[in-house]
């Protein structure tokens, strides 16, 4: 798939956002006044911009309202509605917070399981394609939620909770490529299916329907980014796991290496983001010879 | 509307017979054209007369080398557009209800002032069947030609999908797929017509009918000739005879 | 469910103008749609005889080539250097100024100094009076680079052959072969037969070396070393002698396969086919045991028939092929290794043809009369049919491979039988109703005669007084004496080379002979932009029309700007190439269903304008006025036979079809029925046309021909023998001594076979190489076509598995392609579905930086190329001190797929190689989007 850098964007920062969300909703860290008027600031502003940077990848983001009908059945339309929630939610808890020095526990909590939601809903999205079975696993929602809790944790200064959540996060990414390596393989899905002229022979691609390059070429088989997958995996799970680890673990503590390591972590995410677009391999590629 | 009805009243669709396809993409210009100039966005085209030439289609025809275990390879045109499938993944994703399945005739169009251009249906179609169009920013895609199959302005014989109508070698066949009386149900129940990718559970409508054996795969009914004479003296003496018989 | 409502029933368009498509050579008739005055759609005509409503790729298109940014705008001027491509926009005034000022010397003076040549002219007949009127022998169109062996062995053998001549049956046949078809010869009546095949589950044979397109579709496909197609046949007439599964009674009636052959070696007619003293040819009657005229009332021809007179036997024409065929050297064993094709299958294909002709044939229960005025109750059809076209002819043994061809049909009885090859009207017409070739010049007068025709012996060759060709390509000369189409490809060369002679003028029009419809495409462009030592170019003058921007317009000095087709008259005319089915004479025309918005003029008007201000016969009325207005006066008026004009069809009153005056209102009656004129062939006169009386008769009412004249298929074509005679040493009119010992083997007036493969040092260049054309492509003109340059944008050099695993190649590689004649490093594919020593790419997709409104960057310029680089016209020098044309001996068709290579892997250059500078666009560049909706 294409690694479109606004979906990489949206799908991190708003990641990060929600993330630190759910930290606030649920009282962590319980500042009050300025200080966490800064804190709803910095995760509203990752929230929104992702959501924002998403926008760019629409054709028609005049019509973005549109998204928001089709809850029923699309889980695109649930998330916008999920985070939409999750934002006003959050904003009436945030007004109790940074204004009135109160912290009304329930909407709190409410909002905290929205901004989860929200991410959930997020990585529904890529989820239940099944033209990438690469992402059409359990797996993918259980990443996209340690994803979010930890940077959402490391956001919220929960240093001790984010510490050992980049270590299982590290593995839980490990062990999704261990899955999602195989999955393409076991959906069934071969030229030779996607042809139905396996019966005949092996099938291979002839020529291209056109010489020149089409959107779904560009849009769903995207071949470069595997070439350099191993390299980038391990410098991924490097940024985004055990160099922030150790940072964090390292004494003494530090706002500047804390900050250094978010970085890293992020650094990290946006690395392996951009993979989980680039691997991700989609049946329509079988029709090109290409997977 | 991006839930799909539980039932069509037809199954309208398309049977691309592989073994007749010349690979001559009549089909996916005449496509362009009609599709250009009516329902809805026309067509783009970017960069059309520079380095790297694209555009939107809706049909395209792709060519594929097949080699069995012994013989020569077979090469394989192979045209591919909506299939329009039963349970087609591309409209349950459409977040503003822009893709729908028709009651109707089971056709699965977008309604593109409704579209917002994500792209996620195209991602959502195993088949590669749906293109977003890059200057209008809404997806594009196969409507077997609705504004053609019904039209009253047009003549009766007409009313066929642009491709179908075009076909040189007459390897596309349209029809409701959803009645087994229809030609298009009959050809498919005789020359074993398939389905693309039936593991993923889409249940596509439009039916592909697979190439006949081809080579040393077939059956040689006619025996080798017998030899009448194999010099030009004995030959003379054959016809001879053969001419005296036959008068 | 509360779906949105869209609107089924959309206007479609405001009106609905019927034309002919221009999209290729194939002429299909189109619905073009207009909105608003401008075309919104096109798609095929259903009432139409050649496309009966589908459409190819190329024509959908056809909005997009009439919009195309590469259309000339004006007339223009060279003002740079030739092939630069810097030109001054001119007035039609200027234009027809400095064209008068150019020609009307020459014409005064030497009318041969002008060589006025039209490439992919549909208006032959047209075009040709013109220059008739002008004075020169030199015309020809693009047939001598084409097909002309194909159309004229068919011509010659059997009085006509594929494609405009003639068709399989369809309907009826149960077993297709098809050998070496080219993809638009022609497009969309071959795929709507083989569609019909398929649907029916008959059997199709593909013979090509490449399985793409209709050989894909082949049930069986026969993957033949390039070249060999003759004696694969020849090995499949072989066996069919050898099991006597041959069509007597046809043979014997129809052919002169019974007609005795001169045997006496020491007579100047040995070899030639014998007459009575009315000059009949002369068979034995089986009733009689006598010898008797062919043709008289009841006689019964003897195949095996024989005369013996004073101590001399001369024998029946079949015969002498019993014993050529017989001969062990066509057994399937001694040409399996050559053909690439297995002994068995040469047997078995041959025994599923007889099986197919004799075991399944067709009865129809229709009475018809032949010649002899014997009258038939059924009619008897051997359901095998074949077609075959460039693939086979372009060959330097072309011409007896596809002699070859017809040879097999005739023998197999299914030529003009039900199931069989249907000829199409005015087809089948024997050579002798065909015009010889004329070449007499007369300062300031016209020729004395039709430039092109059929020759049937030393006589009719074009040379002058000294023995010199009086054509400057060298056409009806020793070197090719037979070459029907003249040899377009030989033109710039020998005009540069002053051989046979210097001229003044070339006038060219739609032939793009800069770049992909030459031989040696560098060599043509610096023969065309050479200096004599004063500093004058070599060729002094060229003028050239064309809609486009092409590469050739570059080398021009004179652009006369042609219309797109959709803004122009035409007449697709029975006196021309017609567009006819089997069972339907037909003649179409085009007509501008749009106006053009440039400063441009159908070519053929342009003429008519030239013609009139030179005063060319034909062309001014009796007080020296011009005659025709326009092209569409011209179809309109003109009269080429009493009663016979360009358009057949709604003349007189407007009720004559065939015959009659011409009609004002013709064109008019023309676009009221569709653009075309179609009449049906009666059902007893639809097969064994050469011999039906009925079809004689009617052929006659239809103008085809004046009298009826049935004749003989020409298993042993006669004209050869004479050539061949002649170069045995009987006559006056002698070959130069280097071609006689290649005239007396090439010129067998019974089907042979012959290698090329030494002259194009096929022990050092292995492997063949040959182009194709796409489907979706017509020559250089589908890449400035926004939508058709998507498809093809580049071409990739085919390899077969061997090739490729040998030089270890994978995907994205380059090779280095080396032929005797030069060097070419491009891009190389995969592809199994090929003969194994043979490498092949699209034709004509290579494009020069700067021609058709492209970017100098397109991938046309930077990955697609030529294989023209490689051929030339002329073959290796084999050190006998002179270089013998790359052209078939025969028809000095060009022998483009005898190309051989070597390969080698290499690593990529920036671009394919060679590259050559940019011209300069004379019409600018392509917009860098387009969303394209006329309609709101």
């Amino acid at each position: 798939m294409h690694p479109a850098p606004s979906i990489i964007v949206f799908t991190v920062f708003s990641g990060l956002g929600f993330g630190l969300l759910t930290f606030l909703g649920l009282g962590k860290p319980d500042y009050s006044g300025f200080t966490a008027f800064l804190f709803f600031l910095i995760a509203y502003a990752f929230a929104v911009g992702g959501l924002i940077s998403s926008t760019f990848h629409l054709g028609n983001p005049q019509r973005a309202l549109k998204a928001f009908t089709q809850w029923r059945t699309s889980w695109l339309s649930r998330e916008g509605c999920l985070a939409v929630a999750s934002l006003v939610v959050m904003g009436l808890y945030a007004i109790g917070v940074v204004f009135l020095d109160t912290r009304w526990t329930l909407l709190g909590l409410l909002g905290g399981a929205l901004s989860l939601a929200t991410v959930f809903g997020t990585s529904m999205i890529y989820t239940q394609i099944t033209t990438v079975p690469r992402w059409n696993h359990w797996i993918t929602p259980v990443l996209f939620l340690l994803y979010a809790l930890t940077g959402g944790a490391f956001l919220a200064g929960q240093t001790s909770l984010a510490a050992p959540m980049l270590l299982v996060l590290g593995a839980a990414q490990v062990v999704a490529w261990m899955i999602g390596d195989k999955l393409f393989a076991a959906s069934g899905s071969t030229i030779e299916s996607a042809t139905g002229l396996g019966d005949m022979g092996k099938v291979r691609m002839f020529e291209a329907p056109h010489s020149s390059k089409n959107y779904l070429m560009k849009e769903m088989v995207h071949v470069v980014g595997r070439k350099h997958a191993f390299k980038l995996r391990v410098i991924g799970v490097l940024c985004l796991s055990v160099l922030p680890f150790i940072l964090l673990v390292l004494p003494p503590f530090s706002h500047l290496i804390s900050f250094l390591a978010l970085l890293l972590h992020i650094f990290g995410a946006l690395t392996l983001r951009w993979l989980f677009f680039a691997e991700a391999e989609h049946t329509v590629g079988l029709y090109y010879g290409k997977r | 509307m991006t839930t799909l009805p539980t039932q069509t009243d037809k199954k309208l669709g398309l049977v691309i017979d592989l073994d007749t396809c010349v690979g001559c993409h009549a089909c996916v210009v005449s496509c362009k054209g009609w599709n250009t100039e009516n329902y809805g966005a026309p067509l783009s085209d970017q960069n059309p007369y520079g380095a790297d030439p694209s555009g939107t289609f809706l049909n395209r025809v792709h060519s594929y080398e097949v080699t069995p275990d012994e013989g020569a390879a077979m090469t394989v045109h192979f045209p591919k557009s909506c299939l329009h499938c039963e349970d087609a993944p591309c409209v349950t994703v459409c977040p503003t209800g822009a893709s729908y399945k028709r009651v109707e005739d089971g056709i699965v169009l977008v309604n593109e002032s409704d579209c917002i251009g994500c792209g996620l249906c195209a991602w959502a179609c195993p088949y590669g069947a749906r293109e977003l169009d890059q200057a209008e920013g809404v997806m594009k895609k196969c409507t077997l030609c609705v504004d053609r199959i019904y039209n009253e302005n047009l003549p009766e014989i007409d009313r066929q999908p642009a491709c179908v109508r075009t076909c040189p070698a007459g390897a596309r066949h349209f029809g409701d797929l959803g009645d087994e009386n229809s030609d298009v149900s009959k050809l498919v129940a005789e020359r074993g017509g398939m389905d693309l990718m039936p593991e993923l559970g889409t249940k596509p409508v439009n039916k592909y009918l697979p190439p006949r054996p081809k080579d040393d795969q077939i059956d040689i009914l006619a025996p080798f000739l017998e030899t009448v004479a194999e010099e030009p003296q004995g030959f003379l003496g054959w016809l001879d005879k053969t001419l005296e018989r036959i008068g | 469910m509360n779906q949105p409502v869209i609107d089924l029933s959309p206007k479609v368009s405001d009106e609905i103008r019927k034309t002919t498509c221009y999209m290729c050579a194939c002429r299909c008739g189109i619905n073009v749609h207009m909105k608003e005055g401008k075309v919104a759609y096109i798609e095929g005509n259903r009432d139409h005889p050649v496309n009966q409503g589908v459409l190819c790729a190329k024509g959908s298109a056809g909005i997009m080539q009439h919009n195309a940014p590469s259309r000339l705008k004006a007339p223009m001027k060279r003002v740079g250097p030739r092939g630069s491509g810097e030109f001054e926009t001119i007035t039609w005034e200027e234009a027809y100024d400095i064209a008068e000022g150019v020609l009307r010397p020459i014409r005064e003076t030497a009318p041969e100094k002008l060589a006025f040549f039209t490439g992919r002219d549909q208006s032959q007949s047209f075009t040709s009076l013109w220059a008739q009127g002008f004075g020169t022998p030199n015309y020809a169109a693009h047939g001598g680079f084409c097909s002309v062996n194909m159309a004229a062995a068919g011509i010659y053998t059997m009085g006509g052959a594929f494609w405009e001549f003639g068709q399989p049956d369809w309907d009826r046949t149960k077993m297709v072969m098809i050998f070496g078809v080219a993809e638009d010869h022609d497009s969309n009546p071959i795929k709507m037969g083989l569609g019909k095949v398929k649907a029916r589950g008959a059997k199709v044979y593909g013979v090509n070396p490449i399985r793409s397109g209709y050989n894909a579709v082949a049930d069986e496909w026969v993957g033949i070393t390039p070249g060999t197609d003759g004696l694969f046949i020849l090995s499949m007439v072989h066996e069919l002698f050898k099991a006597g599964k041959l069509d007597l009674d046809y043979l014997a009636q129809f052919t002169n396969a019974p007609v005795l052959v001169n045997g006496d070696e020491n007579s100047e007619d040995f070899g030639l086919l014998m007459r009575d003293a009315n000059n009949k040819l002369m068979v034995i009657d089986r009733a009689t045991g006598k010898p008797a005229a062919f043709d008289a009332m009841g006689v019964k021809p003897d195949l095996a028939g024989s005369l013996r007179e004073a101590g001399v036997t001369h024998r029946s024409v079949f015969q002498h092929m019993a014993e050529k065929y017989l001969d062990p050297q066509y057994a399937p064993e001694a040409v399996a290794e050559r053909t690439g094709i297995s002994a068995e299958r040469i047997k078995r294909i041959a025994a599923e043809l007889a099986d197919v002709a004799f075991n399944q044939a067709i009865e129809l229960d229709r009475e018809w009369t032949d010649f002899r005025g014997h009258k038939h109750d059924k009619m008897i059809g051997r359901p095998v049919s074949f077609h075959a076209m460039r693939g086979i002819s372009a060959h330097a043994n072309g011409f007896q491979t596809c002699r070859s061809l017809h040879v097999l049909q005739i023998i197999l009885g299914s030529v003009e039988t039900p199931g069989g090859m249907r000829f199409k009207p005015p087809y089948p017409k024997p050579p002798e109703a065909h015009p010889k070739p004329h070449y007499g010049v007369t300062p300031g007068q016209a020729l004395d005669g039709p430039h092109l025709g059929f020759t049937h012996g030393p006589d009719d060759l074009a040379l002058k007084e000294d023995g010199s060709p009086a054509r400057i390509d060298k056409a009806f000369t020793w070197e090719n004496p037979m070459s029907s189409h003249g040899m377009m490809h030989m033109v710039i060369s020998n005009a540069h080379a002053g051989n046979p002679y210097k001229i003044d003028t070339l006038f060219m029009y739609m032939a793009n002979m800069s770049w992909n419809s030459s031989m040696n495409t560098r060599g043509v462009i610096e023969m065309l932009t050479d200096k004599d030592d004063d500093g004058n170019y070599v060729i002094p003058n060229i003028i050239y029309s064309d809609a486009y921007s092409s590469e050739m317009v570059a080398y021009a000095d004179l652009i006369l700007p042609d219309t797109t087709y959709l803004e122009r008259h035409d007449c697709i005319s029975l006196l021309d190439r017609p567009i006819c089915e089997a069972d339907a004479v037909a003649d179409a025309i085009r007509w501008p269903v749009v106006e053009p918005d440039r400063d441009v003029k159908g070519f053929q008007s342009a003429l008519c304008d030239l013609g009139g201000r030179l005063g060319l016969p034909g062309f001014v009325n009796e007080d020296g006025s011009q005659k025709y207005k326009d092209y569409a006066d011209y179809i309109t008026n003109h009269i080429r036979r009493p009663g016979v004009g360009p358009l057949a069809g709604f003349r007189g009153d407007g009720d004559d079809h065939g015959r009659g005056d011409s009609n004002p209102e013709q064109l008019d009656r023309y676009i009221e029925n569709g653009g075309f004129w179609m009449e049906h062939v009666p059902e007893e006169a639809a097969f064994y046309k050469p011999w039906n009386m009925d079809y004689q008769d009617w052929a006659v009412k239809k103008s085809f021909f004046d009298k009826p004249m049935p004749y003989l298929f020409n298993l042993y074509v006669e004209p050869m023998r004479r050539f061949q005679l002649a170069a045995e040493g009987v006559g006056t009119r002698q070959p130069p001594e280097h071609l006689r010992e290649r005239i007396k083997q090439t010129m067998d007036p019974l089907p042979i076979w012959y290698s090329n493969e030494d002259e194009n040092k096929a022990d050092e260049y292995p492997i063949t190489a040959l182009t194709q054309r796409p489907m979706a492509m017509y020559h250089s003109w589908g890449s400035q076509n926004a939508w058709l340059r998507q498809i093809h944008g580049h071409n990739p050099l085919y390899v077969p598995q061997k090739i490729w695993d040998d030089n270890n190649f994978a995907e994205g590689d380059w090779a280095k392609v080396t032929s005797p004649h030069g060097e070419i490093t491009v891009p190389v594919a995969l592809q199994a579905a090929l003969n194994s020593n043979t490498v092949w790419t699209w034709n004509a997709i290579g494009k020069r930086k700067g021609a058709w409104a492209l970017d100098e960057d397109a991938p046309e310029t930077t990955k697609g190329f030529l294989l023209n680089h490689l051929i030339h016209e002329l073959l290796p020098p084999k050190g006998d001190g002179l270089r013998w044309a790359n052209s078939d001996p025969i028809t000095g068709q060009a022998a483009w797929f005898d190309l051989k290579v070597r390969i080698v892997k290499t690593t990529a250059p920036a671009e394919s190689q060679p590259n050559m500078p940019p011209q300069k666009s004379p019409v600018g560049k392509g917009p860098s989007h387009l969303e394209w909706k006329v309609g709101k």
